[in-house]
């Protein structure tokens, strides 16, 4: 069995179409689905940078210069701003993955799933506002301010 | 409706096993055990580490080597390591499932998936265990 969301054939479109899409209770479309295909795209960006960063923390075993040069390019305005982009990511799939498992296992969890999504993601923006100003300020100040 | 039934297993003359082990049971309790702990591990790890006291920016050896100094980070480490690798490779398996449409495909894509979760596995455990903070440059 496949968790696929596939083209389905038109035949069964006109099971699709009607009452039941419009009442709400349809998956195919709703928040409740893209907000599990936002959970497999930032489960493996964030399983794929891992890769890399055990990879580059491994240099700490080679020398110590080895480990700072490539860390430096952590530092690059570039990879500080994709460094935005994993927490965003990954706070995203760690927020996602309570409302699942609150869906799973709290009583009125499929109830709420979809008042849960708003709330993740008002959590989401309310915790990436500051935290993108604390990551990106010095490497901001450096390019336009003329460093501090 | 006095007839008994005799169309046993309609259109489907080989029937398998519905399930011959709670593998996919244990993976999906496992997925969410993990996953509850890894919103600590790793949000606190993004956290000292990109946005508090200057982030990413005062990351350099001798930091690494301040932090292993300490039991506690050292099992941080190696909690997240290996939950995030096998919650992640878990997830990958799923994917890899629903998305490989040849049987070889499918195959082929899980044996480099296992093979590089076991690399990283071996490597990080080993780099956190055998971390030398005086080893010459």
């Amino acid at each position: 069995m496949s968790t696929t969301a596939s083209t389905a054939p038109e035949a069964g479109a006109s099971d699709r179409a009607g009452a039941s899409r419009r009442s709400g209770t349809f998956y195919r479309g709703d928040p409740g689905m893209w907000s599990w295909v936002a959970h497999r795209v930032t489960g493996v960006l964030t399983f794929f940078f891992l890769f890399v960063h055990v990879l580059d923390t491994a240099l700490v075993r080679v020398s110590p210069n080895a480990y700072d040069e490539v860390i430096e390019t952590y530092k690059t305005p570039f990879v500080n701003l994709l460094e935005v982009g994993l927490v965003g990511a990954v706070l995203y799939h760690a927020l996602n993955g309570i409302r699942v498992i609150l869906v799973d296992f709290w009583e009125k969890g499929p109830k709420y799933q979809r008042p849960m999504l708003w709330t993740t993601l008002g959590i989401w923006v309310l915790v990436m506002i500051p935290g993108t100003y604390f990551m990106l300020a010095r490497t901001v100040s450096e390019m336009f301010g003329g460093g501090h | 409706m006095s007839e008994s039934l005799t169309l046993d297993k309609p259109r489907s003359p080989r029937r398998p096993a519905a399930r011959r082990n709670n593998f996919e049971l244990y993976s999906w309790a496992f997925m969410r055990i993990s996953g509850l702990a890894l919103v600590i591990l790793v949000l606190g790890h993004l956290f000292i580490m990109n946005i508090l006291d200057g982030g990413v920016h005062r990351i350099n050896f001798a930091f690494v080597a301040g932090r292993w100094s300490s039991p506690f980070w050292q099992f941080w480490d190696l909690a997240m390591l290996w939950l995030a690798q096998l919650h992640g490779g878990n997830g990958l398996r799923t994917i890899i499932d629903d998305y490989a449409r040849k049987d070889t495909t499918r195959f082929w894509l899980k044996m480099l998936l296992y093979v590089a979760m076991a690399v990283i596995l071996v490597l990080g455990t080993l780099v956190i265990f055998t971390f030398d903070p005086n080893i010459t440059a």
